[in-house]
């Protein structure tokens, strides 16, 4: 077997092993499946981030797209969890295509505060249609519509088992991308655009399928984790909600597999920790932003790879 | 009251926000149009302009007009430097490049309203106006305060102008804008020029703070939305130009403020935004070049 495989196959077991041998308390499982979706959302940022170099400072926008769209129609049309994570995908997919075409029309710093401003779009339309959306207060998925093939998945343990199923899908797509040929010229058009487009690539439908994978797989974690925790609320869709994802990855590695989820952990242990100190926790963010530009530019997964494992996709 | 007066009245509201509009996408397009970063902690120098008004005025004792002006004085210079602090600290340490620059503000964002928080607690609180006259202008009642706020902002716009345009400082400024490498050549300090010009945008951004708090309360989040107004305002603008700011400004500012008063604040950020949007359609990628002064 390759040895990248065996790296991430091996992650996933240290994860699945935690849960079989019973060494989480109930409180770090409930962290680490948060964790988990969080990260496959992390993942899915990182694709466009970490792979392709284009930073989006918007994909809240996508995450609560796959969010609203799952919790909405389960809510007021009754759907079932099937159908709805299945109308997210294909909403998010829409909604990433639409933003794609518009954004990458601008490069660079405009890419950035345009796709900034396109999920303040979505966050204040959110707000705006409270009759439908609930705005700021949000609302509960009721346990009895959150089954999903008679597994209840407020279920604490199931929850876990499928938080782990979701991120696992998550990876072997980036692993896969990041394997292919296709996500070489993601590398390529990362490292130098120009050259790839001289090369004969056409560098703008390769940015925009990465921004429609990106967006979909953002959804995607976005569905599942209004699902799992039962909650819909305006708040996934506010500027911090497209900060994380970018600190996770820049903390764990851009353009690592692994990557969001290190970070992901570091970051929710660490403000976890903070929220019992002060209020003010978010300050924990701020420094982190700072700390990561100013010293350890590639991350920690990054600087491994730096320094020992030149083979870590 | 009838239509023609109420329009009336949603203008001149929306010319006051207007005012304090140009004044933080002004700050915001400087930094921009000198440095080439983007800035993305300028609602937060916004926001702890506010602040700091708060805590002058309680500070100090009976008129309130005198707990103004001190505020005048006193905020700006410690909001700039604030900034030329964390302009020192940090950006000249990531060598401008802009889209780490981006990521590092954000980080500064966080800090500062988080340490408003901390301090200043997460309640709206209102400062008393300098000046409490209402003019009659015979359909409605309307407050001396606003129209000051609107004139100062002219007069302030003003002054920009003819330090840029007339004094050697504003030549320096403009030199570093067109091609820092040459101006440097001809022995211009660059790194002294950007720390005094994130100082100053940021100082500008506060002025708009201090005039704004007697009307609007200080709140720890209050930098958001400006933001986000102010981005929209140098994309149409153009960020860097002068003219192009405040003719933009105006525009999102008066439409904000009569699509308010009729609908809800919320639409119209979202009509403001999904006009930047059309403005990308018919003008992609030449918004951030248009830099000239």
């Amino acid at each position: 077997m390759r040895k990248d495989l065996i790296l991430h196959l091996s992650a996933l077991s240290v994860l699945l092993l935690l849960e079989l041998l019973g060494i989480f308390s109930d409180y770090h499982q409930g962290n680490f499946a948060r964790i988990l979706v969080l990260a496959a959302y992390g993942v899915g940022y990182n694709i466009l981030f970490g792979y392709t170099g284009l930073l989006s400072l918007g994909h809240a926008l996508f995450f609560s797209a796959g969010l609203y769209a799952s919790g909405l129609s389960v809510y007021h049309l009754d759907y079932d969890i099937g159908q709805s994570i299945i109308l997210a995908i294909g909403i998010s997919a829409f909604i990433s295509s639409l933003i794609g075409f518009l954004a990458l029309r601008t490069i660079g710093v405009s890419f950035m505060i345009v796709t900034l401003m396109f999920s303040q779009i979505a966050y204040l339309s959110i707000l705006y249609f409270g009759s439908i959306t609930r705005g700021d207060e949000g609302f509960v998925i009721q346990q009895s519509s959150r089954i999903f093939f008679s597994l209840d998945l407020s279920n604490p343990t199931i929850r876990y088992y499928s938080a782990l199923l979701i991120f696992s899908l998550c990876i072997f797509i980036n692993l896969w991308i990041a394997k292919s040929s296709f996500g070489r010229v993601l590398v390529a058009i990362r490292e130098n655009s120009d050259r790839a487009l001289m090369l004969g690539y056409n560098v703008q439908s390769y940015k925009l399928l990465s921004i429609i994978i990106s967006g979909t797989i953002s959804g995607f974690a976005g569905a599942c984790y209004g699902i799992l925790f039962g909650y819909v609320g305006a708040s996934f869709a506010t500027v911090s909600y497209s900060i994380f994802p970018l600190l996770w990855v820049l903390i764990g590695g851009a353009g690592t597999v692994l990557g969001p989820l290190v970070g992901a952990i570091f970051m929710f242990y660490l403000i976890d920790y903070a929220s019992d100190i002060t209020d003010a926790y978010m300050i924990i963010v701020g420094v982190s932003l700072l700390i990561v530009t100013l010293f350890a530019r590639r991350g920690l997964l990054g600087e491994l790879r730096y320094r020992f494992f030149k083979w870590i996709p | 009251m009838d239509l023609g007066p109420y329009l009336l009245f949603a203008s001149l509201e929306g010319l006051v926000h207007a005012a304090v509009l140009s004044l933080i996408a002004l700050g915001l397009s400087l930094v921009f149009g000198v440095m080439r970063i983007v800035n993305v902690a300028h609602g937060e120098f916004f926001m702890l302009g506010a602040i700091l008004t708060w805590w002058v005025s309680n500070f100090v004792m009976g008129n309130p007009a005198l707990g103004f002006l001190i505020a005048l004085l006193i905020v700006p210079l410690v909001v700039g430097i604030i900034a030329m602090f964390s302009d020192l600290l940090i950006l000249r340490h990531l060598k401008y490049d802009p889209e780490v620059t981006i990521i590092a503000t954000i980080g500064i964002l966080y800090i500062i309203q988080q340490f408003a928080l901390m301090t200043f607690g997460p309640d709206a609180r209102p400062v008393e106006q300098p000046f409490n006259i209402r003019l009659d202008l015979y359909w409605f009642g309307f407050s001396a305060y606003k129209f000051f706020v609107i004139f100062s902002a002219i007069i302030l716009l003003f002054c920009v102008w003819l330090v840029m345009a007339k004094t050697k400082f504003g030549l320096i400024l403009r030199a570093t804008q067109l091609d820092s490498e040459i101006a440097q050549a001809f022995g211009i300090p660059i790194s002294t020029v950007y720390s005094l010009v994130f100082g100053v945008g940021a100082a500008i951004a506060a002025v708009g703070a201090v005039l704004i708090v007697p009307i609007q309360q200080a709140h720890y989040l209050m930098g958001g939305e400006p933001l986000l107004l102010a981005f929209i305002v140098v994309i149409i603008g153009g960020l860097g130009s002068l003219k192009g700011t405040v003719v933009a400004a105006m525009l999102i500012g008066i439409s904000d403020g009569i699509i308010s008063v009729f609908f809800s604040p919320n639409l119209a950020k979202i009509l403001a935004t999904l006009l930047v949007v059309v403005v990308l359609l018919i003008r992609p990628n030449g918004l951030f070049r248009t830099i000239r002064i």
